[in-house]
């Protein structure tokens, strides 16, 4: 099957550059061999830079309407962690004194929200807590298997319900000035959370659960319905697993579910993921590049991959896929001029681009730019359609 | 150190990271709350069930095998094959008589196809369906697929000297419900082949496919199917054939479930066995050509059903609908419709069946197409019930499209 581009990998990283480029007229497929980072999305890109307005009205267009301010944003451990650019329903605060009073709701049986340690860290700031637990009829089905009572069941019938809540709450709330609540709003309905917000006399937090996280499962959602509407296919549960290379160009991708049927495109976008999603592969001996054998940059000396100290910066998680200035991959120091790498496969080599998030949006972007560049100046022919009669 | 290279467990149980996305896209434990779940059921419940036979956990049985967990699963494991394999070790039960008899499609279609005008009158009848429901517990509320008078192999040996004659051939695994519900597909598919220049032969003596018997736990005669099956693919195989289908599932039953569940192995078969839609398509990218008709024009929304999915082949269904003038293509959101083979079937199923395809259906209707596109009879039924609205095998939709 041809297309004009094809993208490896269906996360943050490879739907922001196949929506673009579908955008801009092409003809494009994903292919993603299972779910994506997105799945534990906090809501804000950890990069502080200001958003691209290309990336802004892409992501609205969307659904997803996002807000820069520059503040800080509570964790879901109660700490407070620098923020800028977020997903609506996620707020930024000036500091972490964010109110006097603070009421934090949870459900009955509910364990992946932590209210406790939620209410330690608003106190350390200097807010009055009380924790409440509220109970609903339709969420004592859920009861019944309490290791499978988690944040994606519970949204799906909070889209049903969630009026319900606001009357709890309006019913428990006596002069806080500050509700938390769990990230488990506005799965299928996006207008769930701000709802919310008008229902409750009081400012509302939404705080992040233990995964899957549910704005960031509505994130990917929202991107993939966009990414079909505008003609883009996807090839869910397939995986890459080698390529045809012929003098540094791509010619053709080999698939698991597709065997003896090639992809063939003028050009293709990496966007694995890190060691997570298998962008990245790590063994006794090396880290590599599993679908193409690209070159990757990390040090010699395995003893220095990490920092025995656990929680600090760890060293593997700078190291990433070699490219030239363009994002063109590099194999065996030659770069590959139809193949560009985008997301974390990048590790943090980039930092032009921000980090996490950020560095999938920006680099998408970037590599989008370079593709329709290309194609504009050698006027390549299109591949688009290549079964009209 | 080699240890850690070498050492693989089954269905890749030891590579689950414990991150849940599984959970999310599992249809039934969005409705069923005494399902564990795909992460329970399947590699979390592997490593105790190795431990000691005694966890196993009888509740596996509502799993209705969408391997959409599979799908979903970052780090490849097998989720639903473990959950299945499981059954079929540890589930010592036998399966009921209404298991048996929904498992049996192909028995039950030799027996009811001469009487087709009496079994369709009986089961349609309300009386029958409330006498099934009490004593077999198949749900009242269900629509039988209605049997056909004649039946496809009848009618494709009428026109064999025609099929004979295309230069180029193809075999056709037909599968149970184009044989005794619906020959019309059958016949739908032999005129868009013919219309390439193919012509369409049977293999010699298909059985069903066996995944009711699979899901229903009779791996015994299954895998009794399973090998007569590779046995008649491989003649056809041997002569130089592909062979093609149009049922989604049979295909990956045949091509993915025989040797992963049943332990047959395909290997000589495998890359012969194609979906139609993949023949054609790839028929048309090297060169070959249809014609449609002018006055053609309708909205098709495409469902992909689960074992589509897993497969990875709906993108040959999708880009031949979009590749028909005058359709207008929609693709719906991937999700089960709730019917999963008998699973819906089953009166203890019959609402979660239901509320599972709610997304689906609410969204078919928001949609409004003039024809639902889905390469699986089951979930046809489904849908036709649930909808009211029409859905054809997306060769039906090629071949009614034709000039
Ligand atoms: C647990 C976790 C939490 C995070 N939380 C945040 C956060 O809150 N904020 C933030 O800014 N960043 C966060 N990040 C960083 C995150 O990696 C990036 O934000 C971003 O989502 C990465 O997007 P991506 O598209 O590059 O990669 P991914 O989202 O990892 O997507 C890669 C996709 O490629 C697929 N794939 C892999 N190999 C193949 C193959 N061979 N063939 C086909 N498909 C393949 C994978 O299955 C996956 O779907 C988090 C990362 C992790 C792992
Ligand atoms: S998705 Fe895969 S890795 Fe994650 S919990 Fe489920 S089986 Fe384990
Ligand atoms: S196969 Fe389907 S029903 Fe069974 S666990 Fe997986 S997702 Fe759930």
């Amino acid at each position: 099957m041809k297309f004009d581009t094809v993208i490896i990998g269906g996360g943050l990283a490879g739907l922001t550059a196949g929506l673009s480029l579908q955008k801009a007229g092409q003809n494009t497929a994903i292919i993603s061999t299972g779910q994506s980072a997105l799945h534990f999305f906090s809501g804000t890109f950890e990069s502080i830079e200001e958003p691209p307005q290309q990336m802004q009205r892409l992501f609205e267009e969307a659904g997803i309407r996002l807000h820069y301010e520059r503040g800080v944003r509570l964790m879901p451990l109660g700490t407070f962690r620098e923020s800028a650019l977020s997903l609506e329903d996620i707020d930024i605060f000036p500091t972490p004194k964010i109110g006097r009073k603070a009421l934090i709701i949870n459900f009955m049986g509910y364990h992946d929200f932590f209210s406790s340690f939620l209410a330690e860290g608003l106190q350390k700031q200097g807010l009055e807590c009380r924790v409440r637990f509220i109970n609903l009829p339709e969420l004592e089905k859920l009861q019944l298997s309490p290791s499978e009572m988690r944040s994606v069941q519970i949204a799906r019938a909070m889209d049903r319900v969630w009026e319900k809540v606001v009357q709890e709450i309006r019913m428990l709330l006596k002069d806080e000035d500050v509700v938390v609540l769990p990230q488990v709003f506005g799965l299928q309905d996006t207008s769930v959370p701000g709802r919310i917000r008008q229902g409750v006399p009081a400012r509302v937090v939404f705080a992040g659960t233990l995964p899957p996280s549910v704005p960031g499962i509505r994130t990917q959602m929202l991107l993939k319905k966009r990414y079909q509407l505008l003609g883009g296919s996807i090839l869910m549960g397939d995986e890459a697993v080698k390529a045809h290379i012929y003098e540094n160009r791509i010619h053709s991708i080999v698939t698991r579910n597709l065997d003896s049927h090639y992809l063939e495109a003028s050009h293709f976008i990496l966007a694995t993921g890190g060691y997570f999603s298998k962008g990245l592969v790590s063994n006794p001996f090396q880290i590599y590049e599993p679908v193409f054998g690209l070159d990757v940059e990390y040090a010699e000396d395995r003893n220095t991959w990490y920092n025995p100290a656990f929680a600090e910066d760890q060293p593997y998680m700078g190291y990433g896929v070699k490219t030239d200035g363009k994002l063109h991959a590099v194999k065996d120091g030659q770069p590959i001029d139809n193949l560009f790498v985008v997301g974390s496969i990048l590790g943090k080599t980039q930092p032009q681009f921000g980090s996490a998030a950020g560095l999938a949006v920006r680099s998408a972007l970037a590599a989008v730019d370079e593709i329709l560049r290309c194609t504009q100046n050698d006027g390549e022919e299109s591949a688009s359609n290549p079964l009209s009669f | 150190m080699k240890l850690q290279e070498y050492t693989s467990s089954k269905g890749n149980f030891e590579e689950c990271m414990k991150c849940t996305v599984c959970t999310a896209y599992c249809p039934v434990l969005q409705v069923n709350p005494l399902y564990p779940g795909p992460k329970q059921a399947g590699p979390d419940g592997e490593r105790l069930r190795l431990k000691d036979p005694y966890f196993f956990n009888k509740a596996l049985k509502y799993c209705m095998n969408c391997k959409r967990c599979e799908v979903a699963c970052p780090s490849g494991v097998h989720v639903a094959d473990l959950i299945q394999a499981a059954r079929i070790k540890y589930d010592t039960t036998p399966p009921k008589l209404r298991d048996q008899i929904l498992a049996s499609t192909d028995f039950m279609g030799s027996l009811a196809r001469p009487f087709a005008p009496i079994v369709n009158g009986v089961t349609g009848l309300g009386i029958t369906k409330t006498v099934l429901d009490a004593t077999l517990k198949i749900d009242r509320h269900r629509t039988f697929p209605k049997y056909s008078g004649r039946s496809f192999e009848g009618w494709l040996k009428r026109h064999r000297k025609e099929q004979a004659a295309f230069p180029e051939q193809v075999a056709y695994f037909h599968g149970c419900y184009v044989n005794y519900n619906y020959p019309q597909l059958g016949k739908d598919l032999v005129k868009v082949m013919n219309a390439l220049g193919i012509g369409v032969q049977l293999l010699d003596k298909e059985k069903c496919c066996g995944i009711a018997m699979i899901t229903n736990g009779m791996s015994q005669s299954a895998r009794k199917h399973a090998e007569h099956n590779v046995g008649v693919l491989k003649k056809a195989v041997d002569q130089g054939l592909k062979v093609v289908t149009t049922s989604s599932t049979c295909t990956f039953t045949m091509r993915d479930e025989y040797p992963s569940l049943l332990d047959v192995d395909n290997s000589a078969v495998k890359d012969s066995l194609l979906m139609a839609t993949r023949l054609i398509y790839e028929k048309l990218e090297k060169g070959a050509t249809l014609k449609f008709r002018a006055d053609y024009h309708k909205k098709i929304a495409y469902h992909t059903p689960c074992h589509m999915e897993k497969m990875g082949w709906g993108i040959f269904s999708e880009k031949l609908l979009k590749m028909i003038p005058g359709v207008e293509f929609v693709m719906l959101d991937s999700a089960c419709c709730g019917i999963a083979g008998t699973y819906g079937f089953k009166k203890e199923n019959y609402e979660a069946s239901q509320a599972i395809g709610a997304a689906l259906f609410s969204q078919i209707e928001s949609v409004n197409p003039d024809i639902v596109a889905c390469d699986c009879e089951t979930c046809k039924w489904q849908i036709e019930m649930s909808t009211g609205y029409p859905v054809q095998n997306p060769i039906s939709i090629l071949a009614d499209a034709l000039e």
